[in-house]
């Protein structure tokens, strides 16, 4: 178990969101930085699907009630068990007991913690995400929110010998060290793992590829798209909002509502484009002049205000 | 018909009848000839996203073969919303003897889990959204704006007009079918 101390300004658990509720008016929701939950998960040896937790810049403090493998991906924020530094990218153990500090992340926002076995909250709707939009699925955490953690695939106690270092512990009398070894590498049989996860330096812009359509054909110039640069603006699990020109349309008034998509991006009579994430409203009346790139939703998820943002891609 | 690209894995399609197309287009899935992961119908359109394969789109259209019987749910409601003189004083009529005799479907559902956007009415019983949204609508409460009737499936901020109430609860996780009200279904209005 986990035991939550401090949440930070938004922490969640995320997992690869809830699929075929769309219809009823229920979002995918799931991890922003889907690529970053994915590979949290293979470096403590879980299947990628597992649910973790999404920290929106840091400042949080876990407590371990059992021994555990985690690793931190993501927003790169510095981390600390029991005041002593430990790896981002790499999977470390949490001797149970111990207090894991995660700071602010030097870039980036959202950061990804994923322990051996998975955060075990009970799925709403086939999913462990927290949907901030609707409130289905687990509440944000709140201090003494106590974690259920899964059944590691492979358990703490069938790994080998845990080196006291391997925990940061200088001798074996730390009440954690009792069987905790290394994740991986493990047998033939399973899913390559990871070892390590090189943080990325943001640059100062973001490139995200976008397909225009459907409702291109409702400004007067969509391929401004293109060509206008952006800056990010306000934005949560719902969306981001864009700074930069006005999109003119060449057909007034709404659109009778219809289906959106994680990546769409709306223009609100206002002119400034929204792109839609993970929690993103099921149905909406403005008109979607494009749509970015799914595997480049993480790069934006990523990306704080002022970044500066281009789009490049196609006509529809 | 028309088709329109939507991102990377979603179309687009523009019909007359979205709802029985939704109903057409989820039993051609569950026949095993169309694969994708959601269907979402709305106003005058179906989004389908991740979608496999090149349908065709004739095959699967509700005069090609009529799905099954749509569901039907009758809706007890207590007619005592605020806004309930102020519609009938619109309409010049009763608003429960309109609603009770008005079969309405679930056209499409958004806004919330479960929130379903009814048609049925004439265009001269349409009403406009309150000028300034109410903080708080009750869970249950019976709603009119524009072309649609709708049911607040729990209490959340709202600016259509509130002429009842009803007990049922719109959406529970608890059970198999969550939301009672999915596209296509019939609904009536009666007395509570």
């Amino acid at each position: 178990m986990l035991e939550v101390l401090v949440p930070g300004p938004l922490a969640t658990v995320q997992d690869l969101g809830r699929v075929g509720y769309a219809e009823l008016g229920v979002s995918r929701s799931g991890a922003l930085d889907g690529a970053a939950l994915r590979l949290a998960n293979r470096l403590v040896g879980n299947p990628e699907s597992c649910a973790g937790i999404e920290f929106t810049y840091g400042g949080a403090v876990l407590r371990a009630h059992a021994s555990v493998w985690c690793a931190l991906t993501g927003a790169p924020a510095p981390l600390s068990v029991d005041g002593r530094p430990a790896p981002y990218g790499v999977a470390f153990g949490l001797p149970a007991g111990s207090r894991l500090e995660i700071g602010l992340p030097l870039h980036g926002i959202r950061s990804y913690l994923a322990v051996s076995g998975g955060i075990a909250v009970a799925p709403v709707l086939g999913s462990r995400s927290t949907d901030t939009l609707s409130g289905i699925g687990p509440d944000p955490l709140r201090v003494g929110r106590a974690l259920p953690v899964g059944r590691a695939r492979r358990g703490v106690e069938e790994m080998k010998s845990p080196a006291a270092s391997d925990l940061g512990e200088p001798s074996g009398d730390h009440p954690g060290s009792g069987g905790l070894g290394a994740p991986g590498p493990v047998s033939g049989a399973e899913p390559s793992t990871v070892d390590f996860v090189p943080a990325t330096a943001p640059g100062s812009e973001i490139r995200l590829r976008v397909r225009l359509g459907p409702r291109d054909d409702w400004f007067a110039d969509p391929g401004e798209l293109l060509r206008n640069g952006y800056t990010v603006g306000q934005g949560d699990r719902i969306g981001v909002r864009l700074d930069g020109p006005p999109l003119a349309r060449a057909v007034p008034g709404e659109l009778p509502s219809e289906g959106l998509l994680a990546g769409a991006i709306q223009v609100p009579g206002d002119g400034r484009p929204l792109v839609f994430l993970a929690d993103h409203p099921t149905t909406g009346g403005y008109p979607v002049v494009g749509v970015v790139h799914p595997a480049d939703l993480g790069l934006l998820a990523q990306a704080r205000p002022g970044t500066r943002v281009v789009f490049h891609g196609s006509q529809r | 018909m028309l088709v329109r690209r939507y991102g990377w894995d979603g179309l687009l399609l523009e019909v007359d009848d979205p709802a029985a197309w939704f109903r057409a287009l989820r039993a051609a899935r569950e026949r095993g000839e169309l694969t994708c992961e959601e269907i979402v119908p709305a106003a005058r359109t179906v989004l389908l996203r991740g979608v496999r394969g090149e349908p065709h789109w004739a095959d699967f259209a509700p005069a090609a073969a009529p799905p099954a019987p749509p569901q039907r749910l009758d809706v007890p409601v207590h007619w005592d919303g605020p806004d309930h003189d102020a519609v009938a004083a619109a309409w010049q009529a009763d608003p429960a003897r309109v609603l009770r005799e008005t079969e309405f479907t679930v056209a499409f559902c958004g806004f919330a889990p479960g929130f379903g956007y009814l048609t049925g009415l004439p265009e001269r019983r349409w009403l406009p959204r309150l000028a300034s949204p109410r903080a708080r609508v009750p869970a249950g409460s019976v709603a009119l704006a524009g072309p649609y009737a709708g049911i607040y499936p729990r209490s959340s901020p709202g600016g259509w007009q509130l002429v009842g109430r009803t007990e049922l609860v719109l959406f529970d996780l608890d059970r198999e079918s969550p939301a009672l009200l999915a596209p296509g279904t019939l609904v009536r209005f009666v007395d509570a």
